[in-house]
């Protein structure tokens, strides 16, 4: 289902679902019509919109802001901090065009530093789903926890099977290779899917986690990794700091746990504006590209052994 | 609308302010600024909104949002005189056992939400206006704000979205003590003609006296009822009021006392009454 038909399911069954966004009404457009007065499109304002959000969840309501995730986040940092965040209140921002997903706009709307922010605020919680179908299948459980969330808006149609069971803090895994283990979230899905089946068709032996949730994240599955895998591969659209390979970072430090890691992210520098399919061509993220550097570094690590 | 009386609110007030008083010792409080929006605070709770202990988790009660939070001694001063607070517990001030520190926040019963980073609670109270109308509530909400703080550029977003969304059940008071931390606004961040400001944003606009009870009161009694417009009362106030030696000196925003300084200022205060009353 659609993210516009699973909101529409979902305000048409609960009366304290308050639908906002800053003039960002992509993935909004029949739902003014069925959310009537629970719909608000606030302007150009995301410090407005947050401070809203917060007067309505004080009235026991659950606001689902939309606007894009550079403006939202950065714009209104410290408005989610210190409203939403040190309040823990429920409101749901959904980030769109966040990571390659802004394209041709350029540096001012990539929103590369997202995840990085919002796991920076004690309470808030992250969804990444990595198509619209995981999408579909997580909104609803985050909607209704009681914590703020920031949703990585994805409606990349992949047509991958994901499992149906969604659970917060529970990752999906698809095979369970020991050679290599690819960890992603969001929109690179797609290609770290892909990277598994080239990798694969040469011979090694992969497996691949869809992440879900960045926080609370599947530390089980990310230790497992670590414990098992030669090589461990992040693939994000986010910079370098902050985001999965710190997140993986962290965990391997806290756990006293080392393998080889490879981080697949951007460091230091914005990416070269331009429609999504020659982003990733630029950046040397294809699913063919992004299997050449794993092989690559897998052989120095098989050299060196 | 409660029972209006002159005599009580100013016995009250001078409560209030020897309480904000004693609050700058051991640390010091924001002085100046809480001794401006003293009355006004404790009218608002007092007089003008229903606000109390029985009702504080009911939807249908009033809102009182106070943007410049750091004028938190003035509103726990005013909790004790309505019971909300006891008054032993400012012996805890800043104390690290208790929640009484520089900004307002949800630990202290009363409290809407906490404030301090200026430039907030205008579109927090916003969104309490929107989901009253949606609810068809007839309360209202009133949110404080200082006149330093309208350099933020957040109020302005908010008081552009009150005015186009109509949010006739939302005022807001301004603090017009014409200081702001350090210097005078017009001299920093030029807000004048600030009623002008207001109205072209599209709200309606009252002026009162902040240090007057008869002229706030006036004021508030007779705000329209029935216009499409949020309000905004804008409350010439003095900085430090009722206490001379911290009238509107641009050095008294934040003071820390010593004991002694904290009995004296109690006494100016109480003899400033005294003249007062003679002269009247």
């Amino acid at each position: 289902m659609s993210y516009e038909n699973k909101l529409r399911e979902i305000l048409l069954n609960d009366e304290s679902i308050i639908i906002l966004t800053t003039e960002d009404r992509s993935a909004l457009k029949t739902i003014p019509l069925y959310a009537d007065k629970r719909f608000i499109d606030t302007g150009i304002n995301e410090m407005t919109m947050i401070g809203v959000a917060t007067g309505f969840a004080l009235r026991g309501r659950i606001p689902i802001c939309h606007c894009y995730s550079a403006f939202m986040t950065m714009r209104a940092f410290e408005f989610i901090r210190s409203d939403i965040g040190i309040a823990n209140l429920p409101v749901k921002l959904v980030g769109s065009f966040a990571g390659l997903l802004s394209g041709p706009n350029g540096p001012t709307h990539q929103a590369l530093e997202d995840i990085s922010l919002m796991r920076g605020i004690p309470n808030m919680k992250i969804f990444c789903p990595a198509d619209d179908d995981d999408l579909d299948i997580g909104l609803e459980t985050v909607i209704n926890d009681s914590s703020p969330w920031y949703i990585r808006f994805n409606n990349r149609e992949t047509n991958i099977e994901h499992n149906p069971e969604f659970e917060i803090g529970v990752a999906e895994k698809f095979d369970d290779g020991k050679d290599i283990s690819i960890l992603v979230y969001g929109y690179l899905f797609f290609e770290a899917y892909e990277v598994k089946k080239l990798l694969q068709k040469d011979g090694f032996d992969v497996r691949l986690i869809n992440l879900r949730t960045l926080k609370p994240v599947d530390e089980t599955i990310i230790i497992e990794c670590l414990k098992e895998s030669k090589l461990l591969v992040t693939i994000e659209d986010h910079f370098i700091t902050g985001g999965l390979f710190s997140i993986l970072s962290e965990i391997a430090v806290r756990n006293k746990l080392m393998t080889n890691i490879m981080p697949i992210a951007f460091e230091n520098k914005w990416f070269k504006p331009g429609a999504v399919n020659d982003v990733l061509n630029y950046e040397n993220l294809t699913p063919p590209m992004i299997s050449l550097e794993i092989k690559k570094r897998f052989k120095t690590i098989s050299n060196k052994n | 609308m409660k029972d209006f009386s002159l005599d009580v609110l100013k016995k009250s007030s001078l409560k209030v302010r020897e309480r904000v008083i004693k609050m700058a010792t051991k640390g010091g409080c924001f002085i100046g600024a809480s001794l401006s929006c003293a009355d006004l605070i404790l009218y608002l709770y007092k007089v003008y909104l229903n606000i109390k202990l029985e009702n504080l988790n009911s939807l249908d009660r009033d809102y009182f949002f106070l943007s410049k939070g750091h004028v938190v001694s003035a509103l726990y001063s005013v909790f004790i005189e309505i019971g909300f607070l006891e008054e032993k517990r400012l012996e805890n001030h800043l104390s690290i056992n208790d929640y009484i520190y520089w900004q307002p926040n949800t630990n202290i019963k009363g409290v809407e939400f906490h404030s301090g980073s200026l430039g907030h609670l205008m579109s927090v109270a916003c969104g309490v206006a929107e989901d009253i109308k949606l609810r068809k509530g007839k309360n209202k909400v009133v949110v404080l704000l200082g006149d330093g703080e309208l350099n933020e550029g957040s109020n302005w977003e908010a008081i552009l979205y009150a005015g186009s969304r109509k949010l006739n059940n939302l005022i807001a008071v301004i603090d017009r003590n014409k200081l702001q931390a350090n210097t005078e606004t017009e001299k920093l961040i030029k807000l004048e003609p600030l009623n002008n400001k207001f109205r072209s944003f599209g709200w309606e606009v009252r002026k009162t006296d902040g240090n007057n009870f008869e002229k706030i009161h006036s004021t508030f009694s007779l705000l329209p009822k029935k216009i499409f417009k949020p309000i905004v009362v804008i409350a010439d106030t003095i900085r430090g009021y009722g206490v001379p030696s911290l009238e509107s000196k641009v050095d008294k925003w934040f003071v820390h006392l010593t004991e002694e300084e904290s009995e004296k200022l109690i006494k100016e205060l109480y003899r400033k009454t005294k003249t007062e009353k003679v002269h009247l």
